[in-house]
């Protein structure tokens, strides 16, 4: 059973990764057709760093990803530490809300962002509403329930005796928070910020809703390229960001490694002590 | 306590974002897209899309089953790993996730075109080339292709954390292998296997992307109208009264699921 598992599991992974493997092989390809390999070459990446439009929607995704996910990351954190002193009611109030886009399917979540939008803008009087701003709201409101669902757990993971242990050996509260319960949930924090990151980076749907013609993003773009012929430099693009993606994940696995083998270390000091 | 304070610009922030928008659809639902009047016309339009809505449904259905049948068996497996391998696997599933899905299905569409790349390939070999793509078989693959992590990943956390103690308390007790699993390890993973099906339908019935790449035009799905509704036909009253439904449709789907599985959760608890 278990081998039948193990080789069940392999087909699985190469089921996944079979498309990437197809994008990455089409990213040398000296054809023009995805389906035919006619032989190999490297200048798609050249065309790729020559070709300013993509590079620049590139930039802009990269702008609202990085903004999204640092005003997420500080906004959502400050709420997780309220929400953790929050008892009752208005703490399952607030945790419904949080989970409201992340139930919700993204389409319903872009069409009700646009039409907030074209709402305002019919009450302001304004044109064209959609673009930079209404994409950054945008992406901070899906980004901000990672946040609060990865900083969550580490709050409750942490020994409530350290900050009171800070307090007593003559921190203020406010250096408490920094020196300590900072330090504490610190992983937490940056496995949010990354998985808000990638998430805001490759958003395309919610992106898709509320974007206009002044400010597009990556995603956006390459939706509209695929009614077109696809161009090849697309391919080179995805390789790159798969790698740039992979070097990303393996660091937040590194960290959490790490993080681990502390808690452990500490665990087996305390035991030690008492 | 003054921290408590702290999320309040969170709390103004969702209620700016995420209620008032669903206050805003439910405006747009329910009035004239040209006189402003209050109408339910909208809302009674959707009897005419309601079987575009059972098609998005059972196909997301079946994919959704599909992905369990899947899905389990590798959870399963990578749970059982040693923790370092458990690591790895599990990044290999969530990566993925963090590429561009629409680049994802679009080599789905070379591999499955008629003069793609499966199809090069039987016709090497002298054989007459598959109908693979635009059709619904195609749109379930692409569904179950672009959501598996999805499944994987809950089925995987739930299933890691039974206590082992369990497992060999019931061998002991004379229970074979397959009756372990169907007694403990089966019943002690279905929040997962709730989790997994949620987070695999909702976005799969919603999907605009997969069935316009991988269908037919005869094989749209709800998420095609709406999204038609706002990028061509123009026509947001209608958009918001056909998101609204959907949004109430899946709101029963995993409400109707979750008491389901709590029960059955109490169930498996006394039968241990």
């Amino acid at each position: 059973m278990r081998r039948f598992n193990k080789y069940f599991t392999i087909l699985v992974f190469i089921f996944l990764y079979i498309p990437m493997v197809v994008l990455a092989v089409a990213s040398f390809n000296k054809g023009m057709d995805i389906a035919v390999f006619k032989g190999f070459t490297l200048s798609r990446y050249k065309e790729l760093f020559q070709d300013d439009t993509l590079l620049m929607l590139l930039r802009n995704s990269l702008i609202i990803a990085v903004l999204s996910s640092l005003i997420a990351t500080v906004l959502g954190t400050a709420a997780a530490l309220g929400i953790f002193r929050m008892r009752g009611r208005l703490r399952s109030a607030v945790m419904t809300v949080t989970n409201i886009p992340m139930t919700n399917p993204e389409i319903v979540t872009g069409v009700s962002m646009a039409l907030l939008f074209a709402f305002l803008g019919m009450m302001l009087r304004i044109n064209s509403i959609l673009g930079f701003w209404t994409l950054l709201i945008a992406h901070i409101t899906f980004n901000l329930p990672y946040i609060i669902l990865n900083v969550m757990p580490k709050l409750a993971q942490m020994d409530p005796d350290l900050t009171e242990a800070a307090l007593d050996l003559g921190c203020t509260p406010t250096q408490a928070f920094f020196k300590v319960t900072l330090h504490e949930i610190m992983p937490g924090i940056v496995s949010g910020a990354l998985m808000a990151f990638t998430m805001s980076l490759d958003d395309f749907v919610i992106s898709y809703f509320v974007t206009g013609s002044g400010f597009v993003t990556l995603p956006v773009e390459i939706y509209s390229y695929t009614k077109k012929p696809i161009q090849p430099k697309v391919y080179a693009m995805f390789t790159l960001m798969f790698l740039v993606i992979l070097i990303l994940m393996v660091t937040m696995n590194l960290l959490q490694a790490r993080d681990r083998s502390k808690r452990r270390k500490v665990a087996a000091v305390r035991r030690r002590g008492i | 306590m003054k921290s408590k304070w702290l999320s309040g610009p969170y709390i103004l922030w969702m209620v700016l974002f995420t209620i008032v928008p669903l206050g805003v659809v439910l405006y747009y639902a329910l009035t004239d897209s040209i006189t402003g009047e209050f109408t339910l016309a909208n809302l009674a339009n959707f009897v005419d899309y309601w079987p575009i809505f059972l098609r998005s449904i059972w196909l997301s259905i079946f994919a959704t089953l599909i992905c369990l049948l899947i899905g389990y068996p590798v959870a399963y497996y990578i749970a059982h790993c040693k923790p370092t391998t458990q690591r790895l696997l599990q990044m290999l599933i969530m990566l993925p996730m963090c590429m561009s899905f629409l680049l994802r299905t679009l080599a789905w569409v070379a591999l499955l075109d008629d003069t793609g790349i499966i199809n090069n390939f039987i016709r090497t070999l002298g054989l007459s080339p598959l109908p693979l793509i635009r059709n619904n078989g195609a749109v379930i693959l692409g569904m179950v292709y672009n959501y598996l992590p999805y499944m994987i990943l809950p089925l995987y956390t739930v299933i890691m954390k039974i206590d082992p103690r369990l497992i060999e308390a019931a061998q002991d007790l004379g229970c074979n292998s397959r009756r372990v699993f169907t007694r403990v390890t089966l019943p002690l993973s279905v929040p997962g296997i709730v989790s997994g099906i949620t987070m695999v339908f909702v976005p799969a019935v919603s999907t605009f992307y997969i069935s316009q790449k991988l269908g037919s035009p005869g094989t749209i799905l709800i998420g095609d109208v709406i999204e038609s509704q706002f990028k061509a036909a123009y026509n947001p009253n209608l958009g918001a009264a056909l998101s609204l439904v959907l949004m109430v449709l899946i709101f029963v789907c995993v409400g109707i699921m979750n008491r389901f599985t709590s029960e059955d959760a109490e169930e498996s608890m006394v039968t241990l």
